[in-house]
């Protein structure tokens, strides 16, 4: 059974990205912008549920790593004039390291204190940033000397395949025998203990795959805007609405967490004729979601498929 | 590493000691089991005996002891390691992969430590299936946990245990919230384990459950070792029996027909409750009349906590409770206890890090200044060691003295219903005598109406006007205390 709704999903999947791809051939280059960056949003919200649906953990501070990510990649570009594709892996890499640092010592402590550490770690950076004005470019934001490219239609196609890629990756995992560990760490740590697992390495790793996803699109994600800024890349509010995009989309179904950002995005940009009431009304129906159906878009489909 | 022949020990612990701040929860404990044996360590709730298996397991690091399993000392080791080396445990509660079938989530259990194993091998499956068939499971492999009936949660988690083929199996309760057609057939399966030649740790609440499965017993209370024999034996001991049954009980308990209330305080009528799938209560039907003291005894995992908190207003349930010939069903729990049903649970839930004092005000919040400066003068009288603690943070405080607040906090509710959910557990006989004296006191002077949940009978005994014995959810005796021993004694150890 499991095995045909895998199927079926991988299916509806295909058809999903088959379209999203013919997309640049019928709507406007605004909608196709959007698109983009609620890819990249995708990415991060896919890489947030890794750790908060299978490891358990929940990481208030998703901006931390995409920050690190991003600017890392933006300062190198700025200063030394690299490659674009060396400063987006440098980026990633920079990421994971920051990750690894922040999470070693704050897998070590229980309960809400882990999630304070990351949350703690955002404002941090965020003071790093204005800070060091001469190196990050501050409060008015860091300009980008290069972009990955400025075709708009390639950009959109560049952001999917990279949503897609992430997706099939960070799925894969979750549904491997891996995924099945981190998920039984998540759940019940003092058993996965006892049946032989490493709990803290485990979830390291779920960390560390999460940082690299993260800083990897917040890298891309500055080099398509040519710049990056606290407010798009690391401010608490961007971390806010990855956790909510993941938490509509479905905890724990990775896909959902992409559906969910990108909901979020487009559904922002519908409303914007309300002017100041979008974000409000956005936020609403994220609460009724979060209240009513806990298990999220996908959430729900999954466990009642479950119950079949 | 010592030369250990074949029939030695497989598992020798000793002087395993565990310590949380000031509580010795396990006092220098040893033991032995060997290959294809069944041991139990038995106690009643608060000997430390779950305590001991989690130190042994790395669940809970031992502050001191050895742990030697084949001759290598493993303590403080992580659970992990300790599980790498050849334990498996079998948990009592279990949260299983919802979203995994039966047959993935025995998996798991298979699976390496390593961050390498991306795909699934097809050997694992092979095995997981024969473990699945082992333990009963092969029907409904391929089905979730939450369609599973209760037994065969349990068994999933044996089948977890022993996965990886492990030479100690350690189980925590092994009965608990099974029928007692399931109890016959987790004996067999856990007797498999033994004929396998694997050694077979289990903890259990008292002798009678296990004593047809186990070959050696250790009875333990206050976190020491009493005896360790065979069951028959340490049901024999005349401490074990002192531990559980008392010695002479001296009873005073006042005839039913003495109170001459046309409604009882309290009745509670034909009340069932589950837990998900398991059964906690099944129509349990008691009174209290106003003024008596009645007390429900039955071993833990019996059904006490559940019929209180059901009363205090915190489980749904079927049936009825009724106080003073009003349902109430549907009050909340804050409105029951504001009118005078109030609980001192088991587990106290004192504010640690509060003051004794800023406990107690806290009980006697919506008193008036001068009722609630009355009531702590009173209170003063009943327990006077609170008011030298005064100033000190709960957490603090010893064993003891944090049930005599947790009682004196509930007392200045001015409840006119007491329960009173294991207030001796943990603690010491001196303790015990004290708390035993306040309640007499209560009795003489006050007009309060006690509800108290015991495992120890001779604490419960001589407080009770009126008993009932809880067993397995069901209450299965009702008298008063002095025809007990005669009657019911027997059936519980």
């Amino acid at each position: 059974m499991a095995g045909i709704f895998a199927s079926r999903l991988f299916l509806i999947s295909l058809v999903v990205i088959a379209v999203a791809a013919t997309l640049p051939l019928y709507v406007s280059g605004y909608v196709l912008g959007l698109l983009t960056v609620a890819y990249y949003f995708g990415v991060f919200a896919m890489a947030w549920d890794l750790l908060f649906g299978f490891a358990g953990e929940v990481n208030f501070g998703p901006t931390f790593l995409i920050g690190v990510g991003a600017y890392t990649a933006g300062i190198l570009n700025n200063l030394y004039g690299w490659s674009v594709y060396i400063c987006i892996v440098l980026g990633a890499l920079a990421s994971v390291v920051a990750g690894f640092v922040l999470a070693l010592p704050a897998l070590r402590v229980r309960g809400p204190y882990f999630g304070l550490t990351t949350l703690v770690a955002v404002l941090m950076l965020q003071n790093f940033v204005v800070v060091f004005a001469g190196l990050t470019g501050g409060e008015i934001g860091l300009t980008i000397p290069d972009v990955i490219t400025i075709d708009a239609n390639a950009n959109y196609w560049i952001a999917l395949g990279f949503m897609t890629i992430s997706a099939a990756i960070l799925y894969g995992l979750s549904q491997s025998p891996l995924g099945l560990v981190l998920q039984a760490s998540g759940q019940d740590s003092v058993q996965a203990g006892a049946l032989g697992f490493n709990i803290v390495k485990h979830k390291l790793f779920a960390f560390v795959v999460s940082a690299f996803f993260s800083g990897l699109s917040g890298a891309m994600l500055v080099f398509y805007f040519g710049t990056a800024s606290v407010g798009t890349v690391v401010d608490v509010a961007v971390g806010v609405n990855v956790i909510v995009a993941a938490v509509l989309g479905g905890r724990r179904t990775v896909l959902g967490a992409a559906l969910g950002a990108i909901f979020l995005i487009v559904a922002g940009e519908f409303l914007r004729p309300t002017g100041e009431l979008a974000t409000f009304i956005v936020s609403f129906v994220a609460l009724l979601v979060v209240l009513f159906f806990p298990g999220g878009f996908l959430g729900a489909a999954l466990s009642r498929e479950a119950r079949q | 590493m010592d030369a250990i022949g074949k029939s030695g020990p497989i598992l020798q612990v000793r002087g395993l000691v565990k310590r949380y701040g000031g509580l010795t929860a396990v006092k220098n404990l040893s033991l032995d089991v060997r290959e294809g044996e069944i041991f139990g360590l038995i106690g009643p709730n608060g000997s430390g005996k779950s305590t001991a298996m989690k130190a042994i397991m790395g669940i809970e690091r031992p502050t001191a002891g050895e742990v030697n399993f084949q001759g290598e000392d493993i303590a403080g080791l992580p659970a992990h390691k300790i599980a790498r080396k050849g334990f498996g445990m079998v948990f009592q509660h279990s949260r299983p992969l919802n979203r995994q079938t039966v047959l993935e989530n025995i998996m798991v259990a298979l699976l390496p430590d390593s961050l390498l194993m991306l795909f699934p091998d097809k050997a694992l499956t092979e095995r997981a299936k024969w473990i699945a068939e082992r333990v009963g499971l092969a029907s409904v492999m391929d089905r979730r946990p939450p369609t599973l009936p209760f037994a065969d949660l349990r068994r999933l988690e044996l089948a977890k245990a022993i996965a990886r083929d492990p030479k100690v199996v350690l189980v925590d309760e092994p009965f608990a919230g099974l029928t007692l057609a399931e109890v016959g057939i987790f004996s067999d399966l856990i007797k498999s384990f033994r004929d396998e030649g694997r050694a077979v740790l289990l903890v259990d609440h008292n002798v009678k459950s296990v004593a047809a499965l186990v070959d050696r017993v250790l009875a333990m209370y206050l976190g020491e070792e009493i005896v360790t024999g065979r069951a028959d034996e340490v049901m024999k001991n005349e401490t074990v029996r002192r531990v559980y049954l008392g010695g002479a009980i001296e009873t005073s308990a006042r005839p039913e027909t003495s109170f001459k209330d046309k409604v009882p305080a309290l009745q509670v009528e034909n009340l069932s409750v589950h837990y998900g799938k398991a059964q906690a209560l099944e129509n349990v039907s008691i009174h209290v009349h106003h003024g008596e003291f009645v007390s429900v005894v039955g071993l833990n995992g019996a059904g006490k906590t559940t019929l209180f908190n059901a009363i205090s207003g915190f489980l749904p349930y079927t049936g009825d409770i009724v106080r003073d010939g009003a349902k109430l069903r549907g009050t909340s729990p804050a409105r029951i206890a504001r009118e005078g049903i109030v609980q001192c649970p088991e587990s106290r839930e004192l504010f640690g890090e509060m003051s004794v004092r800023e406990n107690l005000d806290l009980g006697g919040q919506h008193l008036s200044d001068e009722a609630r400066a009355r009531q702590l003068a009173w209170l003063f009288e009943l327990f006077p060691i609170l008011k030298e603690r005064q100033g000190q943070m709960a957490q603090t405080l010893s064993g003891g003295e944090q049930q005599m607040l947790a009682i004196g906090r509930s007392l200045m509710m001015q409840p006119k219903i007491l329960i009173l959910d294991e207030p001796t557990l943990g603690l010491a006989p001196v303790i015990l005598e004290q708390l035993s004296k306040a309640l007499e006191k209560l009795r003489q002077t006050t007009s309060i109406t006690v509800l108290l949940g015991e495992q120890n009978v001779t604490f419960a005994l001589p407080h009770a006007d009126r008993v009932y014995v809880l067993e397995h959810a069901r209450i299965v005796w009702e008298g008063d205390p002095g025809r007990f021993a005669a009657e019911a004694g027997a059936g519980y150890l």
